[in-house]
């Protein structure tokens, strides 16, 4: 279990600021959702965790600083999962999982039977079997995404950074790889930080939302709170219904022009 | 998966033993010497325990006989072995690091600078240096070829850091234009050694002594070495420059060491045996083919497979038009498209 604190950091990209003064405490085990339209800087903000930009200010993991760890004792912290992952058609889904182990493997070293046994094992335990010995290039977008979940899960990191995981999936498949991740976050106790598009499905999987807008937080808290059809409106742009079902299920529903 | 894992020694084993039945034949090929059964057992007889007081393995071959085979065809058959292993290895790790398929060993410029140092040579010092201790053109060569594919990494690197490998490509493709600029150029102002700088060009395995055989191995092992050393950074790369950064690796540094290593095998094979296309292309991909695309099996396989490769072509290349010979580097592509298209095919079918 790792808690992630964000101490003012900040973000450029050739001089123009993409993340302003981002500061906030990610307890350890919780799911937060990032949301915001695009370009409002969820990704750099993932990529930035993940050590892929550059930043100043600091990001704070079990009361150390990232910055200060080495590139691959970092990598064993935090698994990322980017927005359109690099499947290589002829890798088969067991030589996917074990790239996971990278970060526990010394640069002169090799897997050891320790790294096969772990990716055996989390192979078995999301049910993968199937797909392990097949090659990528003919996996569905299910199978695809279970595997690139695997592959998070091998590293055996703390933290799980999800940028907009689902985007190519249908609903159903959607809701099976939140699911799995839910899972598994009780399981393993993983935090995640997730960036998402659908909001109602970021309201029904995160613990507290962060609503970005041009690298600032706009507003943040619990669901109920950033949910609100008049926030929405002033940073998307959108008109829509909040609802909230019996369960406390907050449901955003897009309206339509009225004629 | 178990089963997966397990047959990359067997076919690794399997390799070896196709490269030495491969090298008996290049041994066995060639004008005058013994009978062309002899020989394996005249190669046999010299390793110890096989031979007199062991074995007992008699060839029945002459002293004049052994040394066609040994200061003659061996050498040639070593070196061809060596060149094809280096410029197959190179080629893979060439095609890992740039995660491009069409990718040789010669895209940084290590030919095109080769190509240039042996025609400067042979311009300006011409049949003069046959008098000289040592022969300056595969020296010459290969550190034109060092040189050019230093220059293409600065310029690539100073216009795209290490951030993005197409500037590295790009800055390639510029400088092999620029040396073939310039060597044409030379050439043109130079007719009279047109031909023996073309047949420099085309490859020439015909002149292997043993001297060359020691020139490029301490290159050609270290280069060896890295390589195989980097097949696990090569595959997590193949998932790309970001997420294998964010798998721990340092993609700058791996990239970096992987084409120095390359580079050196290529540049030091490049000035004794010439440009011998096809090679460093396709043999990877053969390799692929036959045995999956893991590097972590794909590049020791490399090594043997291109080495096998070389020599197998090399026998044609002797005794078609014996007793001139046909330049290598046509041999190469001659039997290895056909034979790479044959695969490509039973491969498509069957999947």
């Amino acid at each position: 279990m790792s808690s992630v604190e964000f101490q003012h950091l900040n973000v450029e990209y050739a001089r123009r600021p993409v993340i302003r003064d981002f500061s906030m405490v990610v307890p350890a085990g919780s799911w937060l959702g990032l949301i915001g339209p695009n370009g409002a800087g969820k990704s750099t903000l993932l990529r930035s965790v993940a050590g892929l930009v550059k930043y100043s200010g600091d990001v704070i993991v079990d009361g150390s600083s990232l910055s200060l760890r080495s590139r691959s004792r970092r990598a064993s912290l935090v698994a990322y999962v980017p927005q359109e992952p690099v499947l290589p058609d002829e890798m088969t889904g067991w030589e996917y999982v074990l790239l996971g182990r990278s970060p526990h493997i010394g640069y002169f070293g090799h897997p050891s039977k320790n790294d096969r046994a772990m990716v055996d094992d989390v192979i078995g335990r999301l049910g993968l079997d199937d797909i392990a010995t097949r090659h990528l290039g003919v996996l569905s977008g299910g199978e695809r995404q279970r595997l690139v979940i695997a592959r998070a899960l091998a590293t055996e990191a703390p933290i799980l950074l999800l940028d907009e995981p689902t985007s190519a999936l249908d609903i159903g498949h959607q809701q099976q790889a939140f699911e799995l991740v839910e899972r598994l976050r009780r399981e393993h106790g993983l935090t995640v930080i997730s960036a998402m598009h659908d909001l109602t499905l970021a309201g029904m999987y995160s613990d507290r939302l962060a609503l970005l807008h041009e690298g600032t937080v706009v507003s943040h808290g619990s669901v109920e709170d950033v949910l609100s059809a008049e926030t929405l409106a002033e940073f998307y742009g959108v008109r829509v219904t909040v609802h909230r079902e019996a369960d406390g299920t907050v449901v955003v529903i897009p309206r339509r022009e009225q004629l | 998966m178990t089963e997966q894992r397990r047959a990359i020694p067997a076919k690794v084993a399997l390799s070896v033993v196709v490269l030495v039945v491969v090298a008996c034949a290049g041994a066995m090929t060639g004008p005058a010497g013994p009978d062309w059964w002899r020989i394996p057992l005249a190669l046999a007889e010299r390793i110890p325990g096989l031979g007199d007081g062991g074995l007992g393995i008699s060839s029945g071959v002459t002293e004049r006989e052994w040394s066609i085979i040994w200061d003659i065809r061996m050498p040639r058959v070593v070196l061809a072995g060596i060149v094809g292993a280096t410029l197959s290895l190179g080629g893979a790790s060439y095609q890992g690091v740039f995660r491009n398929p069409l990718v040789d060993p010669y895209l940084l410029g290590a030919a095109a600078g080769g190509g240039l140092g042996a025609t400067i040579v042979i311009t300006t010092i011409g049949s003069d240096r046959l008098d000289w201790l040592v022969d300056p053109v595969p020296l010459i060569a290969f550190l034109f070829a060092l040189g050019t594919v230093a220059v293409t990494y600065l310029v690539g690197a100073s216009f795209g850091g290490m951030r993005t490998s197409s500037t590295l490509v790009l800055a390639g493709v510029a400088m092999v234009s620029l040396t073939t600029a310039i060597q044409t150029f030379i050439l043109q102002r130079n007719s009279d050694v047109v031909r023996e700088v073309y047949n420099w060009i085309l490859g020439r395995l015909a002149t292997a002594s043993w001297s060359d055989v020691v020139l490029v191995l301490p290159y050609v092992v270290l280069s060896t070495a890295v390589l195989l050393f980097h097949r696990r950074h090569l595959d997590v790369l193949r998932v790309g420059d970001e997420e294998a950064a964010a798998l721990g690796i340092p993609v700058g540094r791996v990239r970096l060491t992987v084409v120095v290593a390359a580079t050196l095998g290529t540049a030091a094979v490049v000035a004794v045996s010439g440009l011998i296309g096809f090679v460093g292309l396709v043999v990877p991909h053969m390799v692929r083919l036959m045995a999956g695309s893991s590097y972590r099996v794909v590049m020791p396989l490399v090594v043997t497979v291109g080495g096998a490769f070389l020599i197998l072509a090399d026998i044609p290349g002797r005794t078609l038009s014996s007793p001139a010979e046909v330049p290598i580097g046509v041999v190469t592509a001659f039997i290895g498209a056909p034979f790479f298209i044959i695969l490509l095919r039973t491969r498509q079918v069957s999947r």
